[in-house]
């Protein structure tokens, strides 16, 4: 190209240009389907609701049932149990974002904002542990429940007060709260 | 390719007739026949060969395993016992693939320690460093994938806790780290679709490994092998041919360390698995105490030894890439440590290091272990970042010998005098 103006682009450099920026993003156009076939597919996403029956759950007993693959905890609070959760200071939290899917991100980690006003008994979380995935312990009546007498998991040494806050370990958020509805007064919808 | 006459010379017609066309005979025999190795090398330099060896090993039985094995959340359990009890051999397979992985990482480390201690990873010899780093990190991948495929307890929570490492990423953006997850995972927990695209990869990465073992050991042969006193080979006298002396001395080590890998695969083929992998994957259920496998043992401890999961996880990730910085860290003249009497002591104390943290990553992450593997953890970092550099700018080294065959003779060996 020496033979011309540097300033004066001709055809051939128009056709240059424009054969790279086909190729260019081509090539970026044509990767996505092969990226995105890896998310969650069609079925996964349909997920289903489930519905629990909670009668037969009594108050200090838990049960876990299975929503879109997660283990889904559902634990009847005994009065010292929802006592204990209320009594702490927020400050003393470690997240101080209640995790609920149905609250803003913001709203604060007390309680109340993890249960159902009237229902602050029942606590319904994601048993999931927010370091690394395992599931924590504290369903069954001889689980060890760690220092907060919530949940404890054994993978890393997380501990969850009795509203399944974090509060010593290496877990940065508190356990969190699925989307769910109270249908009756004892049966909830999940999802 | 270091540059040495060749002594090809084919000898029919039709050997000429290829030689005329690809003569890729005259490579073979230039590069692993009369390719000058230098006289002194001792047992740690026949773990390259052992590395191929065992990479070739884990292709061939993972083929076979392949035709048997069924890679969905249904089946995969039962179909590696089946493989177990019924396929034909097959325990034999399968145990030679499974003990083959920890042999093969055993190999890796013995070398790697090796490249270290000689300082193979000095000039000129940088990108045969790097690329050997890449090969680790390809294994570790390769590794964390089959293990999963038994689809046992053990499988299914050591892949929901390494994959969910990418979570940290919600620290820095919110979201972003979940949305990795689930895109590794392909779905909201981990499942058979994981575990298919897991099988997927891991039958793809050995191959990608045989590409760049290929160019690791091009590498290799372009600036030649180093050797126990670290110095250049500079006259005929410091070499000898690759056949038979390297290849003979290869076998002879390659023999012995699979008579110990043979005693594993038939007397004690479970001793470094987890009982709990006999257990199938229980997605609602995670045992008490889960360990990775033993080659990943250090790293892990340096993860959980950090209170903070981001930084746990990024410390973790350093760790091994930090091996990408090693040729320049290391400040020192001289490459062998042989000739380093300060920098032996801290080489040794890494060893140790290493070899600590992987005893506590076994540990629960509680009390002293959790102490300790800070201490050790701190010591990682701080000899790769400080001590290296350091104590190459102030040590003086002891004198050098002029030459490989000046420190041969001298210790009146019997290595060959000739060319
Ligand atoms: C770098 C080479 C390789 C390494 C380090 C490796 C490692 C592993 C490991 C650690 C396991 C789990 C063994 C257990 O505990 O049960 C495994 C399983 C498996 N691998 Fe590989 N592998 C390699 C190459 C291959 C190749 C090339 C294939 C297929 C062509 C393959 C196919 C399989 C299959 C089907 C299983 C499941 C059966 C079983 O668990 O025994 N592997 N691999
Ligand atoms: S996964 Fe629960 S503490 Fe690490």
């Amino acid at each position: 190209m020496a033979s011309h103006s540097a300033e004066t682009p001709n055809r051939r450099d128009f056709i240059v240009i424009a054969a790279q920026a086909f190729a260019g993003v081509g090539a970026a156009v044509a990767l996505w389907p092969f990226i995105h076939q890896m998310n969650p597919d069609a079925s996964t996403q349909a997920l289903a609701s489930i519905e629990v029956d909670l009668a037969p759950v009594k108050p200090g007993q838990a049960i876990t049932v299975s929503w879109r693959g997660k283990p889904i905890f559902i634990r009847n609070r005994t009065p010292e149990e929802v006592q204990a959760a209320t009594k702490v200071p927020l400050n003393d939290l470690k997240d101080q974002s209640a995790r609920n899917d149905l609250l803003p991100e913001r709203t604060p980690a007390s309680d109340v904002n993890r249960t159902k006003r009237g229902k602050e008994n029942w606590l319904v979380l994601i048993g999931i542990c927010t370091h690394l995935g395992c599931i924590p312990k504290g369903q069954s009546m001889n689980d060890q429940k760690g220092d907060f007498g919530g949940w404890f998991c054994p993978c890393h040494g997380s501990h969850y007060d009795t509203a399944g806050r974090i509060r010593l370990g290496p877990a940065p958020q508190n356990l969190h709260v699925p989307p769910y509805e109270f249908q009756t007064d004892t049966m909830i919808k999940i999802g | 390719m270091a540059s040495h006459e060749s002594s090809y010379r084919p000898t029919s017609r039709f050997t000429k007739w290829i030689d005329d066309r690809l003569p890729l005979p005259r490579m073979m025999h230039g590069q692993f026949v009369d390719f000058p190795t230098p006289r002194n090398l001792n047992y740690l330099w026949t773990t390259g060969g052992l590395l191929t060896f065992f990479l070739v090993i884990q292709i061939v039985t993972g083929i076979v395993l392949a035709m048997h094995y069924v890679p969905s959340a249904h089946d995969a359990f039962n179909s590696v016992e089946h493989i177990r009890r019924d396929v034909n051999y097959g325990w034999l397979i399968r145990n030679i693939h499974a003990v083959g992985a920890s042999f093969f990482f055993l190999a890796a480390y013995i070398h790697i320690a090796r490249g270290l201690y000689y300082g193979s990873y000095k000039a000129p010899r940088e990108i045969l460093w790097i690329l050997g780093v890449v090969i680790f990190l390809l294994m570790m991948a390769t590794a964390f994938m089959g293990y999963s495929l038994p689809w046992g307890q053990m499988s299914f929570w050591a892949v929901t806790v390494i994959t969910n490492l990418f979570s940290s990423v919600d620290a820095v953006i919110p979201g972003l780290g979940t949305r990795i997850v689930e895109w590794l995972w392909g779905g909201y927990a981990v499942s058979g679709t994981t575990l298919n695209r897991f099988y997927a990869l891991h039958y793809l990465l050995p191959f990608v490994i045989a590409g760049v073992v290929g160019l690791h050991i091009w590498a290799l042969h372009v600036v030649g092998q180093n050797n126990p006193t670290g110095l250049d080979i500079k006259s005929p006298s410091d070499a000898v041919p690759m056949a038979p002396f390297a290849i003979m001395k290869d076998l002879f080590g390659l023999s012995v360390f699979v008579l110990v890998f043979a005693w594993f695969v038939f007397f004690m083929p479970d001793y470094l698995g987890h009982a709990d992998n006999y257990i199938e994957a229980n997605p609602l259920s995670t045992p008490p105490h889960i360990v990775p496998e033993w080659y990943f043992l250090p790293y892990y401890a340096i993860l959980r030894a950090i209170p903070d999961k981001l930084l746990g996880v990024i410390a973790m990730f350093s760790s091994i890439l930090l091996l990408i910085f090693v040729p320049w860290l290391d400040t020192s003249r001289i490459r062998s440590t042989k000739y380093r009497p300060v920098y032996k002591i801290f080489f040794w104390l890494f060893i140790f290091t290493v070899v600590a943290l992987g005893y506590l990553g076994a540990k629960p992450a509680e009390g002293v272990y959790v102490q300790w593997a800070r201490v050790f953890t701190a010591y990682y970092f701080l000899h790769l970042l400080v001590v290296l550099p350091i104590v190459g700018v102030m040590e003086t080294g002891r004198p050098l010998p002029n030459s490989i065959t000046e420190a041969v003779l001298k210790k009146g060996s019997a290595a060959p005098k000739t060319r």
